[in-house]
């Protein structure tokens, strides 16, 4: 194996010493890989040259399952695949049996569904920050996250009883009414964080040391991503400006503003800055949508017993992950025939390989992290 | 014969009763500075810490002594037995030993050494054998490669570590601790302030060297579990942190020996600000007064019990720094109670300032982390020593006063060392690099 | 990093295709503006409110082009819920994929996965749902192959397939014709049977490997 590391000079005979490649296993059970994830690298002294990671340590049937439990049954299910992000799922699930039935939510409950999402995206993308930068090894901004996700996860639990596998939507609308103090709530917290999310930047944007581990790490074009399929923040920091609240906007998105942050270099810094960024925006949504929440029904009149008409829908979201997708078939019964997650861990997971070739095993670590992944959602 | 007197005047007396105290006081230090660096870990994390043992977690370090004492004893298969028992007892031995030559007040050491400096960079490097053994004695992967990275950290951050203190000794003129601190009282100002530069590159190879963040890749749980230290368990494990914590107490006392005065008090040359003197009683007293407040406040008896307790310490240090106030201003135990007092102070904050940064900055990758030590820290080094050699030759031959000469010295070092840092971007891999 | 105000256009009608990118999967995709998901399907009129949804035939421009060029490879073609759907045959499929990635610019697989329908006379049906960035359009193809049929792999044309259709194989035992590393992917390797088929009961585990692997009689 020719090592173009090393120099050539004219005249110089250079004799590369065999060194065998060396193969180094990382979890399942490891701190840093998120849930049971393994990974297997193939090094070169420290540089790896192939990885391959092995999932399906929390494969758990949920599309099996899915097609013994009627519509309604299945909605709690759907919260424990990303469970870091319960809401979205709950979102991307009633959207897509709701276009099966061929109902539309009322204005009420898309607008209430549009603030919980966001709010669950902020939760979902300070989660990420804390372990993130755990990772790499700054032990502090993880306590400041979870302080802020705390108050989210409160507004949860006063909303629907849960803060994590909230099973928030229904197949129609929503549930619960929104309790009183709802909106306050949510403008309070909304306005707390501008300035903690300015805390975290403090801590960690223009530090020489979180740049130095960040800067040119992981780097995706975007030729690869879209070729991988990659969704979401990875895709954006790698300089495609997509976003299915944009481009298929669903729940109350169309009707307000906001922007999609891009990132040019598609490297591990430019995805902590497009992160950043879309909690940043995700605050100006929920502070949009709370001034003015319809009035009105919260639940379509879909009835108790759900049977679409036979025929099939792809409905896909925006999830904090990437584009959470529902491919739910039907054959007239109170079961889905078929329901297929189309999970964005899982193919943005895919995308590793290519992003850590060539790098040192401790920017694995800051990789695995960057692309921000669940297991839940990967395995299913 | 050995009566009283007779071993009270024995030349060996003292230094065996310093060591006595060090060993014993040691290990009680070193909990305690552990349960400090959790206080203050939980305050910059937005949380409180230990609270539960002893109040406000004073009891911790006792109960995770007894806690660890008591943990089963595991060893690996193949590790090798020997070589796995003596590894962490040589690393703990070697801070501990250096610490014989750090005076903590006039006198008040086990070893006045004439090359004092010499005998603790020596023999705290001597802690680098422990934790190559520990690693190979391990038989594991990870451990190995832990203990090599971490070897290779220190040998690399020593070299720049070793040059900074050379621009101290060359203000002070003698290799012995107490001589150092002496001249920094003869020239009425701290060598910090003389020789800046000099103390930031100490500082941070000081980081390096006792694997701390963020230099702390060898031990870093999300990379390599615990490094070369993974498979100790419970006693073992003890002994290897608290060799980490006795290196980290050596490296603090030098600095503070060389940089910071030693047990000198602030301005220790101004008569007019001998009203400091009064300052260690009186805050022993504000925080044994404090102690004493919170008492009643303590929700459980025994935890009343240990505050009260704790208050009368401090009540009792208050006291013995009092009452050698009382004693004539040149006599050598008053400067030993006192000098013992602000250097303790000297070394807590140089050590606070060693959690503040753990807790504040990200970990550096291990090739950034060489390049830093080699490619830019040795360097600034030399071009340290050399300008603060030729501003006391100016000084020596020109007659220029030491401030002024210290003051260029100190501003061609930062010069070079902008270029250095500033110069070309450092991508993060070089471009020959298959990148994927 | 950049960001961009999102361009909010009405999205009432489907329009045609812009048109005006020319190659497919640049690295700086155009912006997108905000259009419906409908992709060009004929003009229907609103008002239909009865209609209870389901697959009817569709016959837009993109059909006509791709039955153009594959004439009966194309079986079907359907819209459902306003989702273009094109049933393919399976034999074709790679070069169905490659002229829907090259021509019809659908660079993106979006997803990749398989429905088992044990009463028809081909009991698989894979289905590949494309995206075009360049006309935020949705396309999905639909091959049916039968139980020990074949289906030729895009991993070529997406890169995305691999793991999609490794997934495939594990679930149902379809077997990828040209698939680089076929293999299973979220059950061990050594499991026999493909949960995701009908007759694979709910409850059923591969006692076998439970008993070798983990040690316990499988409970179930």
């Amino acid at each position: 194996m020719a090592d173009t590391r090393t120099p050539s000079f004219p005249g110089v005979q250079t004799t590369i010493l065999g060194a065998d490649e060396i193969i180094l296993n990382m979890g399942p059970q490891h701190p840093s890989t998120h849930g049971v994830l393994r990974v297997k690298l193939r090094m070169d002294g420290e540089r790896i040259v192939a990885s391959e990671c092995i999932i399906g340590y929390l494969h758990r049937g949920v599309e099996k399952i899915a097609e013994h439990r009627s519509y309604q049954q299945f909605a709690p299910y759907v919260d424990r695949m990303d469970y870091v992000a319960a809401v979205s799922n709950g979102l991307g699930y009633c959207e897509a049996v709701e276009k099966l039935l061929g109902v539309e939510a009322p204005p009420r409950a898309s607008v209430v569904r549009t603030i919980l999402t966001e709010l669950q995206r902020i939760a979902s993308h300070l989660l990420w920050l804390g372990t993130h930068a755990l990772d790499i090894g700054a032990l502090t901004p993880v306590f400041y996250c979870f302080r802020e996700r705390e108050e989210i996860l409160k507004i949860f639990e006063k909303y629907c009883g849960a803060r994590l596998t909230t099973h928030a939507f229904r197949i129609g609308g929503l549930q619960y009414e929104t309790y009183d103090g709802f909106e306050h709530d949510v403008a309070r917290f909304c306005q707390d964080f501008a300035t903690k999310i300015d805390e975290y930047e403090r801590l960690l944007t223009e530090n020489r040391i979180w740049v130095g581990r960040t800067k040119g790490v992981g780097v995706l074009t975007a030729q690869d991503a879209i070729d991988l399929g990659v969704t979401g923040p990875v895709l954006r920091a790698s300089g495609v400006e997509w976003d299915i609240r944009k481009a298929f906007p669903y729940a109350a998105y169309d009707q307000y503003e906001f922007k999609i942050p891009t990132g040019p270099n598609g490297d591990t810094y430019d995805r902590y800055l497009v992160r950043m960024e879309e909690m940043r925006q995700s605050r100006h949504i929920c502070l949009q949508a709370i001034e003015n929440i319809p009035a009105g029904p919260i639940l379509a009149k879909v009835g108790k017993v759900l049977k679409p008409p036979p025929g099939e829908v792809y409905h896909s979201i925006e999830a904090p992950k990437g584009e959470l997708g529902y491919y739910v078939v039907s054959d007239g019964t109170i079961q889905p025939y078929r329901v297929r997650v189309r999970p964005p861990s899982f193919i943005n997971l895919q995308a590793f390989d290519r992003m850590v070739r060539g790098h040192l095993v401790a920017d694995v670590v800051a990789v695995i992290g960057t692309i921000d992944i669940v297991l839940g959602e990967v395995d299913r | 014969m050995a009566t009283l007197e007779n071993i009270v005047h024995h030349p060996f007396f003292l230094p065996i009763l310093y060591g006595v105290v060090l060993v014993l006081v040691l290990p009680l230090l070193i909990g305690y500075l552990v349960l400090l660096e959790r206080k203050i870990m939980a305050d910059m994390q937005a949380r409180l810490g230990p609270m539960r043992v002893g109040p406000h977690g004073l009891l911790q370090p006792l109960a995770d002594g007894v806690k660890l004492m008591l943990k089963e004893d595991i060893t690996p298969t193949e590790a090798d037995r020997w070589i796995f028992w003596v590894a962490p007892i040589v690393t703990f031995t070697a801070g501990m030993t250096a610490l014989a030559a750090v005076p903590f007040g006039p006198g008040f050491q086990v070893a006045d050494l004439n090359v004092g400096l010499l005998f603790v960079v020596a023999v705290s490097a001597l802690g680098i054998f422990g934790i190559v053994l520990g690693g190979w004695a391990s038989n594991s992967h990870y451990s190995l490669l832990g203990a090599l990275r971490s070897a290779a950290q220190i040998v690399s951050y020593e070299v720049a570590g070793g040059m900074a203190l050379v621009s101290g000794l060359l203000l002070g003129g003698s290799l012995s601790l107490r001589r150092l601190v002496e001249a920094q009282h003869g020239e009425g100002a701290w060598f910090v302030f003389l020789a800046p530069v000099g103390f930031f590159i100490y500082f941070v190879a000081s980081v390096a060297e006792t694997n701390r963040a963020p230099f702390d890749l060898p031990e870093a749980e999300s990379e390599l579990v615990a490094g070369f230290m993974t498979e100790y368990s419970g006693f073992r494990w003890v002994i290897f942190m608290m060799a980490e914590t006795a290196n980290m107490i050596v490296v603090a006392s030098v600095a503070t020996v060389l940089f910071l005065g030693g047990w000198l008090r602030p301005f220790a040359s101004t008569r007019e600000l001998d009203f400091l003197d009064y300052l260690p009683p009186l805050l022993f007293l504000v925080l044994a007064a404090y102690c004493f407040w919170r008492t009643p406040k303590q929700p459980v008896g025994i935890q009343k019990g240990v505050m009260a307790l704790f208050a009368l310490i401090c009540l009792g240090l208050a006291g013995a720094e009092g009452w050698a106030l009382t004693l004539p201003a040149d006599s050598a135990l008053r400067a030993a109670i006192h000098g013992g007092f602000w250097f303790l102070l000297k070394v807590f904050l140089y050590l606070y300032s060693f959690y503040w940064i753990r807790f504040t900055f990200p970990r550096y990758r291990f090739d950034q982390l060489m390049r830093l030590g080699w490619q830019f820290l040795i360097p600034v080094a030399i071009v340290h020593v050399l300008a603060i050699g030729s501003a006391l030759l100016l000084r020596q031959r020109a007659g220029w006063g030491l401030w002024p000469a210290m003051g260029l010295a100190t501003l061609v070092t930062l010069l070079v060392a902008a270029w250095l840092a500033g110069g070309k971007e450092r991508p993060a891999y070089l471009p020959s690099e298959p990148g994927g | 990093m950049t960001d961009e105000p999102a361009d909010k256009q009405p999205a009432k009608q489907a329009e045609p295709p812009k048109g005006e990118q020319p190659s497919a999967a640049q690295p700086k995709a155009p912006r997108v503006e905000a259009q419906p998901a409908a992709p060009a399907k004929p003009v229907v009129p609103p008002a239909k409110k009865e209609e209870p949804p389901g697959p009817k035939p569709l016959d837009s421009p993109l059909v006509l082009r791709f039955r153009a060029r594959f004439g009966e490879a194309i079986r079907d073609a359907v819209i459902d819920r306003k989702q273009a759907i094109l049933v393919v045959e399976v034999g074709r499929l790679r070069e169905i994929a490659e002229y829907a990635r090259d021509e019809e610019q659908f660079d993106m697989l979006t997803d990749l996965t398989a429905t088992d329908w044990p009463k028809r006379e081909k009991r698989f049906e894979v289905v590949l749902n494309l995206y075009s960035f360049p006309r935020n359009e949705r396309l999905r193809l639909k091959a049916q192959a039968a139980e020990n049929e074949k289906v030729p792999s895009v991993t070529g044309v997406w890169g995305a397939a691999n793991w999609l259709e490794r997934e495939c194989y594990d679930m149902f035992g379809i077997v990828f014709d040209g698939h680089p590393d076929l293999r299973r992917i979220l059950l061990p390797d050594e499991w026999q049977g493909h949960p995701l088929r009908k007759d694979y009961d709910i409850l059923t585990q591969d006692t076998a490997w439970v008993r070798e692997n983990l040690g316990i009689e499988s409970g179930q």
